[in-house]
């Protein structure tokens, strides 16, 4: 009778989670992420200093968008795309080992919830890019992307929103030290991501 | 202890409605196929319990269209939740008692 008992409190609990969180999270999502973005940012770096570099800022004044501009936006493009692309996959590789779908309700209220600053801090970083603010665009993306992650730790694995705390400190700190916004970039989009990652993944196995 | 068995709730005492009722009890409405989903039963299994929750007053049914699909959501009532916490509070005492009963 017991034991009956203990397992229906288990039963609930279990139940409760299913349904309102999403935990097929993988970590190898986050470490990819991370790395994709390392070698992005490599990248970034050669091109601001290794070329005409000052281009890359004043181009964009008199309304043009230079050459070294664009590949910058290519690099951050690919990075955001392989790292979604690759969440997919992980994430779903993990929802079938569990026999769960990857889209499910709770899923789908977490990145609908997401969304809402993700997508704003996307839309004002272009905003900014345009007006030629481009020392804004890395504290920006950190501290919007650290909030949406703050927001997604209500539908998902709850520890996220250390990540998520961590990202906005880092945007903020990078708002201080103008000029420097590549390197808090890869500190909060690199580093930060393999570190969650590798811990998500000796925790949970997935 | 023994006094908490009469608060164990008949109605629960059934693994599919515990489910269904836990599902209830952390989300404002749920639809049939997301309890489906999430319990891995069949449509005649699922609405079978579904029906006895609605009988005893536990859950309330709201049927609407989505366009042509019908779209069926289910929420607990105030009834049902009260019913719910009772129940647990009762396993946990019980539970509780029995390490006690354990240790002497």
């Amino acid at each position: 009778m017991k034991r009956n008992l203990q397992e229906e409190l288990t039963h609930i609990r279990i139940m409760m989670e299913r349904s309102t969180r999403f935990l097929s999270l993988s970590g190898w999502a986050g470490i990819m992420a991370g790395i994709y973005a390392s070698i992005g940012a490599y990248y970034a770096r050669k091109l601001i200093y290794n070329s005409a570099s000052i281009e890359i800022y004043f181009d964009i004044k008199d309304g043009s968008m230079s050459k070294g501009l664009l590949y910058l936006l290519a690099i951050a493009t690919g990075v955001f795309l392989l790292s979604m692309a690759t969440a997919l996959y992980t994430c779903s590789r993990t929802a079938k080992k569990s026999g769960e779908k990857l889209f499910t309700p709770a899923a789908l209220k977490m990145l609908y919830n997401m969304a809402i600053p993700f997508i704003t801090g996307g839309v004002l970083s272009i905003i900014l890019i345009l007006k030629g603010l481009m020392g804004l665009v890395a504290p920006i993306t950190l501290i919007f992307y650290g909030l949406s992650l703050v927001i997604a730790s209500h539908y998902t694995y709850r520890n996220i929103k250390v990540l998520g705390i961590l990202e906005v400190a880092l945007g903020l700190l990078a708002a201080c030290y103008q000029g420097y916004g590549l390197f808090f970039w890869t500190l909060g989009f690199g580093v930060l991501h393999i570190l969650y990652g590798t811990l998500m993944y000796l925790k949970y196995k997935q | 202890m023994k006094q908490y068995f009469k608060d164990l709730d008949k109605a629960f005492d059934n693994k599919i409605r515990l489910g269904i009722m836990s599902v209830l009890m952390v989300n404002e409405y749920v639809s049939f196929n997301e309890l489906k989903q999430w319990m891995s039963l069949t449509d005649g299994n699922l609405a079978s319990h579904l029906k006895y929750l609605e009988k005893v007053d536990y859950i309330s049914i709201n049927k609407s269209f989505l366009g042509r699909k019908p779209n069926t959501k289910y929420r607990a009532t105030k009834l049902g939740k009260n019913a719910f916490k009772k129940h647990v509070n009762a396993l946990e005492k019980i539970l509780k008692g029995g390490k006690h009963n354990d240790v002497t």
